[in-house]
């Protein structure tokens, strides 16, 4: 009783009318909503956060999708293209071409030798293909003046999309001299970044290597580690006698899942390369160590999803006949598929986001051409983000931003699908 | 891959074959079959595998692995298994039991894989960071203040290039930071997710936050590098203060939004955890909401909060690509949020970039550091775990 008399009323009805009582109250009111408020503001923080991000990554990325193209005037001398066969048109070294034109029409490239190649550096290496379509198809053409559009190195493009103040004097001379005057300038829409392979020019740079490689990669990280894991989690789950040792693969798998994913590249280096021979940055060991790293997610989600299903279906099917490998083949496992699949689908798109263990493994290699087969050396698409963040040049910056976006998109793709199968096949026993 | 797509061909093959045949003797023996067809099917595709698999390692063994002659030989095998087990195995073979015993089987030997990935990692990076401490003692590594592996490759490969000291206390610095913002950001919007929400504000808010936890780790190295870093000098520099470009504080901000969903989803586990008599009798008592989180749920959910932490704190370690980009990479003895520091995983990719020459002490200074994050994250791991299943108990 020592702590009621605290209050002076030994009525509670006669104290809640007093001043002090409903300061009091009231006081407390406003540490509620201030309390809440906090709460609302911490996950209001981490949703702006996201959404800066995004605005921020999709603003940088609007640029990948298109590429500056100046309009030049070319003489097709026949003093250089000297046949018009396609066989000759073909291998013709369309460089020599535009370094001929380049002295014929800008009259900078006078002054000096190196003027003249850091005009050519003006244009876009693509130029060349530009013409050589040009000439292929009008072989008619050889020996007159044609306009035609060229594609611009990255430098120029960047200052014409605004994205830099940069640029080298004599670039902005001509630009000011020759084509931003008479419209001899434009942007167009170009998808070159998904047909590309890596390049060292900016301009030229494209995902296709990565992707390709993500996608074989994703295919061998399924092809090891769904079986694997699922298999696992059946026998755990259904089959294992509860011993220490049960106990023991049980806390295995959960430190497992804990491990920093930087020590599973550190095995994949030492095990699957120096002691297998698996062939360095190739799509096989990178889908491997993902594996190994990906597993107990995989297990995890199968057992939660197993241990949902209602013991009465098993005992109906064992009352019936069935032999416990039966129950567990044709009741038990097909029952938690769905939930087995949510799992598997957030694995991947943890694998296809996973950066570090992939650079221990060799998957940073600066690689052109795409991947032919499982054991090519690759690069996959957020090893990619990676390679190029580190080059300083700003052409960089919207090609890195759009695939950052391509996978913030496989993310939120399969996020979607996974939500909708769980609302799809959840069942209510 | 070819090798794949043709075991599956040649063992859908022999499925089919076994599993008319006894169809057929089913049909003769008026149903009297051990087993339905199907399982004769299964058998034999066991079977198969088997002798696939024995032949893929003969073949590589004498290096004659090629996939013209392996599927000859799978052909020839197929149909020399399928006329013997129509030949020789009589319907009283129970093949159902004989499946379920070789499934049971392989299920076991998926049960080891788990317990052989763990001591692959042990063994594989336990043997590296051995080679290097034979050549760097133990203590030097440990407690030794200079951390300049780029030297130690110019001859001077001395001990006194290896102390690890900087590099951890560089990690120390970054984790502190993120756990200052993840964790209270984390309890606080579990809070207001559980207790106050709405319904459709939470079917909302979720899957945003999952998203927010499954945003690729370089894509948060990328923003803190390229945005967060250059936003923090330009209000610091309004305010005097002078910042490096690489710096803790940028890496430790965004670890710590990254860390948020984590630590969220945990203590969100732990609250609802607490059974609903404690709080409805707080409430009946004319305590407020608030004044019933803070009073019930969160001292009865403490155990599980702080396991959280610890494990918010074994991510925050471990996480490579944020440090790798945005906190740098010199390793200075300096306890200062402005001040660029590098931690062990952003030592471990950038000694393991480039050269694969395994002789260096370089390279294995690497594996060393490996080894100890490993320890560090067991052992965290172990306490957070035994803290939530002690605390799982007292309330079921």
């Amino acid at each position: 009783m020592s702590k009621t008399t605290k209050f002076k009323h030994t009525n509670i009805a006669e104290f809640a009318k007093t001043a002090k009582y409903r300061k009091a109250l009231a006081n407390r009111h406003k540490k509620e909503s201030v309390f809440q408020f906090i709460g609302f503001f911490a996950i209001l923080l981490s949703i702006c956060f996201l959404a800066s991000l995004i605005v921020n990554i999709s603003f940088k990325a609007s640029g990948a999708f298109s590429a500056t193209y100046v309009k030049m005037p070319i003489y097709l001398d026949k003093e250089i293209i000297k046949e018009d066969n396609p066989a000759y048109l073909e291998n013709f070294a369309y460089r020599q071409l535009l370094i001929h034109n380049i002295d014929l029409y800008f009259s900078e490239s006078n002054e000096s030798r190196r003027a003249k190649l850091k005009i050519l550096h003006f244009f876009s290496k693509d130029s060349y293909n530009d013409l050589k379509k040009y000439v292929i198809n009008n072989p008619d053409k050889i020996g007159k003046n044609i306009n035609i559009w060229l594609k611009t190195s990255s430098k120029i493009d960047q200052f014409y999309k605004k994205n830099t103040e940069n640029i080298l004097p004599l670039y902005k001379k001509i630009l000011d001299n020759y084509f931003l005057n008479n419209n001899a300038i434009k942007k167009v829409i170009s998808f070159s970044i998904f047909t590309n392979g890596d390049s060292t020019e900016a301009e030229l740079a494209g995902i296709a290597t990565s992707l390709t490689g993500s996608i074989l990669t994703m295919i061998i990280f399924l092809l090891s580690s769904f079986p694997l894991g699922v298999l696992l989690a059946l026998y755990l789950e259904e089959f294992a006698v509860k011993n220490k040792f049960a106990d023991f693969i049980e806390i295995n798998i959960n430190n497992l899942a804990a491990i920093p994913s930087i020590i599973f590249g550190l095995l994949g280096l030492s095990v699957f390369i120096n002691l297998l021979h698996v062939p360095r940055s190739s799509a096989l060991i990178g889908g491997l160590t993902l594996s190994l790293m990906v597993l107990p997610t995989i297990v995890i989600a199968t057992r939660n999803s197993i241990k949902a299903i209602p013991s009465t279906i098993k005992h109906a099917a064992l009352g019936l006949g069935a032999s416990p490998m039966q129950v567990a083949l044709h009741h038990t496992l097909p029952l938690a598929l769905p939930g087995i699949l949510t799992g598997t689908i957030l694995a991947v798109s943890r694998a296809l986001g996973e950066t570090a263990p992939l650079i221990m493994i060799g998957m940073i290699a600066f690689i052109i051409d795409k991947p032919e087969s499982f054991s090519d050396p690759t690069t996959v698409l957020p090893v990619q983000i990676y390679l190029w963040s580190n080059n300083p040049e700003i052409g960089f910056v919207e090609k890195t931003s759009a695939t950052i976006l391509l996978l913030l998109l496989f993310l939120v793709a399969f996020n979607s699908i996974a939500i909708w199968l769980r609302n799809k096949f959840s069942r209510k026993w | 891959m070819i090798y794949f797509l043709a075991l599956i061909l040649f063992s859908t093959a022999s499925f089919l074959f076994t599993k008319k045949g006894f169809l057929q003797k089913k049909i003769l023996n008026q149903n009297n079959l051990a087993s339905t067809p199907n399982y004769y099917g299964y058998c034999s595709v066991i079977w198969f595998m088997i002798g696939a698999v024995l032949l893929i390692i003969a073949l590589s063994k004498q290096n004659k692995l090629s996939i013209e002659l392996f599927t000859l030989i799978s052909l020839i095998f197929t149909v020399i298994l399928n006329f013997s087990v129509q030949k020789y195995i009589t319907f009283q073979f129970n093949a159902r039991k004989h499946f379920e015993k070789s499934f049971l089987l392989i299920l076991r030997v998926t049960s080891y894989i788990s317990i052989a990935i763990t001591f692959l990692i042990i063994i594989s990076i336990l043997v590296e960071a051995i080679r290097f401490f034979s050549e760097i003692p133990l203590s030097s590594f440990l407690f030794g203040t200079k951390w300049s592996p780029q030297s130690a490759l110019e001859g001077s490969a001395g001990a006194g290039n290896f102390g690890a000291i900087p590099v951890f206390l560089g990690t120390l610095l970054i984790t502190t930071i993120a756990i200052i913002i993840a964790v209270p950001f984390g309890i606080y919007s579990a809070i207001y997710l559980t207790e106050y929400a709405s319904a459709r504000f939470r079917a909302i808010a979720k899957p945003i936050l999952e998203i927010l936890a499954g945003v690729p780790t370089v894509v948060y190295g990328y923003f803190a590098a390229f945005t967060v870093a250059p936003f923090l000098r330009l209000v610091l520099a309004k305010l005097g203060i002078s910042i490096e470009a690489e710096s803790a504080l940028a890496a430790g901000i965004v670890m710590g939004i990254m860390i948020i969903p984590f630590v969220l989803s945990l203590s969100d586990d732990v609250m609802n955890a607490v059974p609903e008599s404690l709080k409805n009798a707080s409430l009946g008592l004319g305590s407020t909401k608030s004044e019933m989180i803070k009073k019930v749920i969160i001292p009865a959910a403490l155990p599980g909060i702080a396991g959280a932490i610890l494990l918010a704190i074994s991510r925050a370690i471990g996480e490579t690509m944020i440090v790798t980009m945005a906190a740098g990479l010199n390793a200075k003895m300096s306890f200062n949020p402005l001040d660029s520091v590098t931690t062990a995983t952003a030592q471990i990719v950038t000694l393991l970039i480039g050269d694969q020459e395994f002789d260096s002490n370089k390279t294995l200074a690497a594996f060393a550091l490996g080894i100890t994050l490993f320890v560090i994250t067991l052992i965290l791991n172990l306490i957070a775990l035994i803290i939530v299943k002690k605390y799982r108990e007292q309330y079921e």
